[in-house]
């Protein structure tokens, strides 16, 4: 029996790794899930002398999406988020990381502006609190202003459907 | 038309290395000769024709032919002609195909040097490493082909990841593979073995050679690779337990485990099916590695891009080659394999216990990188397993296997008084403790971690030149014969355990003494780091052939005295918009200064990290003696020579 433990104990690791190969790793819960949403003043991008902060929402349910001119995969949700404010599902606001002011409202004009406003975090500080790794990246929060659920890489038409609107009914149901 | 050559060598070196392994295997077992002859001239054709394919790629690369799908993905017409080149193995497709390129170079290399070998045994070990070969080209072809066109043609192509673009990437994957696959070998003289019944000492002869070389070249590139991150990731850290990291430094580990107990095997008899498993599991893990990093089951600084028909494809192959393996281990390795009997406290049960807490750090090793992956898979939540988690099973296991690098080399084999033992080693004790009361009483901020690191380099140097010593003093016709009458497998052996203890020195001065300061600088601004005033000049535009860059002139003195400038850059690449922090090194025997670009801060200030890392230069130097033992034990004059069996049958 003995000589047959290094087979089974290999048996065993291909079962996991079987199992590893359907999950995805980059899918990774955010600590700050159910916290409130950490506080900041912050400059409105094209909006001289008007700041913003996450306590004007209080009382609302919002998206705030990360982007960036120079993000790649943003021009891939870009159109998704344009469709969502038409629809006027949900405000976004958005949060321009780590951009230039010139490169990021070139980009808005050319793209579309689903964001009612979006936020300069420049050096990249507010994206540090919210723990924020990559460009893009989506955060519900409902109306006491409590993270309800994070996005992270791209949002995708499947994404929304099955996870987003679902969500969304919820906290609407329970205000 | 050159990448169609390539895509039709790949698929006739595909047909040959079945071939290979085929035809040998049958022959093997039905004992025909002129069957078994075919291994040598498949092992070279099959060479050939993945050298070719290779050849072709890389013409592909340098002719920017954007046309080709690898190409445009990974090269770009700005990027200079040698990181041109190095793309054609720094993506995915092209990994994979120098992994093949390299397996069939050291099937090559068993062909070429196996004279000592009987024919059985060469066609079987050829054989083996046919079916692997078979498998990673058809892996290559089915779902990693470097050749594929797209239609149009890419007018350019995306360029090579910046991280990449360093000459530390040019040698390190290639030293890194050429490990990795080397300790395929052993893994087929093994199964070679095990399927003809005959574990003996001339098996575990034949092996150590190979094993070494391959295990040299996995120290070289794992050190490369260390001082690679070092340089370009920008953060002045050397090692991360990242698990691409872990999932190099596990064969290295269990191949250091197999080097020891192979001079069981060989020298003793003993140890038989534990030295079978080794060489099984060190290539098992090699090629788990590759799939670990090449399927994207777990996530890491080294982004590839994955697929999970790859990882698929990958895992059906590791179960059949590894599970067929240790199937054939369990049902093939010797009922009773005692060799010569030994005691509590002899050579033998010091190997045996090197051997098993290597293992034991091996495994545990692979568990902290599985074990965010076995928790998911289990429904447990995600989790992270880090830096905290390694070094706390880690260095209580590598300690004890430490200290018995300083008594192993001096104990006889069989069995040893133990006074005898503290006699001999008395000296090295009282100088160790006596080194380490002087180094606790006159270094600044000393801690116990750092004494007991101290302790642990001393001791390994002070013994083993001890032993050294002792052995040529010994010999009835004075020092110099001794001298000369020592193996280079000993020398060898010196010089390893040595490169450890250089290795234990960096480690435990750099992790025990380094400083560390974020500055806000502007022209004009000074600092003052570990004994060395720095002012910061400003920052300069300038730009290279494929990025611009705003460049920190910082001038480093000491006493007054100006020793360098250092200019740290932070690089903005044309092609992906990535920036890029390249940190300055100004490098001496005693310790780094590094100083990285941070961000901006305002119109006329920039973030500057500067650190100081004492020592740091010794960990690759450690490094480098290790592989550099391991070459003077290849060059031993015994695995040269006839076997012992030959030699009679000639008399």
């Amino acid at each position: 029996m003995k000589r047959f433990l290094p087979l089974i104990i290999f048996a065993c690791l291909c079962v996991f790794l079987v199992i590893g190969l359907q999950l995805n790793p980059k899918e990774i819960p955010s600590p700050l899930i159910g916290k409130s949403a950490p506080q900041f003043t912050q400059p409105i991008l094209d909006q001289v002398n008007q700041e913003f902060s996450p306590e004007q929402m209080r009382g609302k349910v919002w998206l705030l999406n990360v982007w960036a001119s120079w993000c790649f995969s943003c021009r891939a949700e870009h159109p998704l988020l344009n469709e969502l404010a038409k629809q006027q599902t949900i405000p976004i606001i958005g949060l321009n990381y780590k951009d230039q002011d010139d490169a990021a409202k070139e980009w808005l004009a050319k793209m579309g502006n689903p964001y009612q406003l979006s936020v300069i975090d420049r050096s990249g500080n507010v994206g540090i609190n919210y723990g924020v790794y990559g460009v893009p990246e989506t955060f519900l929060i409902n109306s006491q202003g409590v993270i309800v659920h994070k996005f992270t890489g791209p949002l995708t038409p499947a994404l929304i459907q099955k996870e987003l609107l679902p969500m969304l009914a919820k906290l609407k149901q329970s205000i | 038309m050159i990448p169609e050559i390539g895509h039709i060598a790949l698929i006739t070196a595909f047909v040959v290395a079945l071939l290979q392994c085929g035809l040998s295997l049958w022959g093997a077992h039905t004992q025909q000769v002129r069957l078994m002859a075919i291994a040598k001239p498949a092992a070279f054709a099959h060479f050939l024709m993945i050298l070719l394919a290779f050849a072709c790629l890389i013409s592909a690369f340098m002719n920017n032919d954007f046309s080709v799908l690898n190409v445009a993905e990974n090269s770009n017409a700005s990027l200079p002609m040698i990181y041109r080149i190095c793309a054609s193995w720094g993506s995915h497709e092209g990994s994979i195909l120098l992994w093949a390129l390299m397996l069939s170079g050291w099937g090559l290399a068993v062909a070429c040097f196996s004279k000592n070998l009987p024919s059985y045994v060469l066609a079987r070990t050829l054989g083996v490493m046919g079916f692997i070969s078979s498998g990673t080209l058809l892996f290559t072809i089915a779902t990693s082909n470097p050749f594929l066109r797209i239609l149009p043609a890419a007018l350019n192509g995306r360029d090579l990841n910046p991280l990449l673009q360093d000459p530390g990437m040019i040698i390190h994957p290639p030293m890194l593979y050429m490990g990795y696959v080397g300790t395929s070998v052993v893994f087929s003289l093994a199964i070679a073995a095990l399927l003809s019944g005959k574990l003996d000492s001339s098996w575990a002869r034949w092996s150590r050679p190979w094993i070494t070389t391959a295990w040299c070249f996995l120290t070289l590139g794992i050190a490369l690779g260390s001082a690679w991150a070092y340089y370009e990731l920008g953060w002045g850290g050397w090692w991360f337990w990242d698990p691409v990291e872990n999932a190099s430094f596990i064969p290295w580990l269990l191949g250091t485990a197999l080097i020891h107990s192979l001079a069981v095997t060989e020298k003793r008899g003993g140890f038989k099916m534990w030295t079978a498993l080794l060489a099984i599991l060190t290539f098992s893990m090699s090629l788990l590695g590759t799939f670990l990093v090449r399927s994207g089951v777990i996530t890491s600084v080294h982004a590839f891009a994955t697929d999970p028909t790859r990882g698929i494809f990958i895992l059906v192959f590791l179960a059949i080659l590894i599970g067929g393996s240790l199937t054939l281990f369990a049902l093939r390795a010797p009922r009773a394999s005692v060799g010569e009997s030994f005691d509590t406290v002899s050579r033998d049960s010091m190997l045996l216990a090197n051997n098993i807490l290597l293992l034991v750090a091996a495994f545990t090793v692979l568990l902290g990188t599985l074990y965010p992956l076995i928790l998911d898979a289990l429904g447990l939540g995600k989790i992270s397993v880090g830096q905290p988690y390694f070094n706390a099973v880690f260095i209580p296991l590598m300690a004890p296997a430490l200290f018995l690098m300083g008594v192993g080399p001096i104990t006889k084999w069989r069995s040893v008084k133990p006074i005898e033992l503290a006699t001999q080693l008395r000296w090295a004790l009282a100088i160790t403790v006596i080194t380490s009361i002087i180094s606790a009483l006159t270094m600044r901020s000393w801690t116990a971690s750092i004494g007991f690191g101290l302790l642990i380099a001393s001791w390994i140097v002070v013994s083993t030149i001890n032993n050294l010593i002792a052995r040529l003093r010994l010999h009835p016709q004075g020092f110099f014969t001794g001298f000369k009458i020592q193996t280079m497998s000993y020398f060898g052996m010196v010089i390893a355990h040595l490169g450890v203890a250089v290795f234990v020195f960096g480690v435990t001065m750099v992790t025990g003494f380094e400083e560390e300061k974020d500055l806000r600088m502007q022209a004009g601004s000074t600092s003052e780091l570990a004994g060395y005033q720095l002012r910061f000049d400003g920052v300069k535009e300038v730009s290279g052939s494929n990025y611009t860059a705003a460049q920190g002139q910082i001038t480093i003195s000491k006493n007054g005295q100006v020793l360098t400038i250092m200019q740290p850059e932070k690089r903005k690449y044309f092609s992906s918009e990535m920036l890029m922090t390249e940190a300055a090194i100004y490098s001496k025997v005693s310790g780094d200064i590094y100083i990285s670009m941070a961000e901006p801060v305002s119109m006329t200030e920039w973030g500057v990290k500067v650190q100081y890392k004492p020592f740091v230069s010794w960990i690759w130097a450690g490094a480098f003696l290790i592989a550099l033992g391991g070459f003077f034990a290849i060059l031993d004059k015994k695995y040269r020579s006839k076997p012992l069996s030959l030699v009679k049958e000639a008399s």
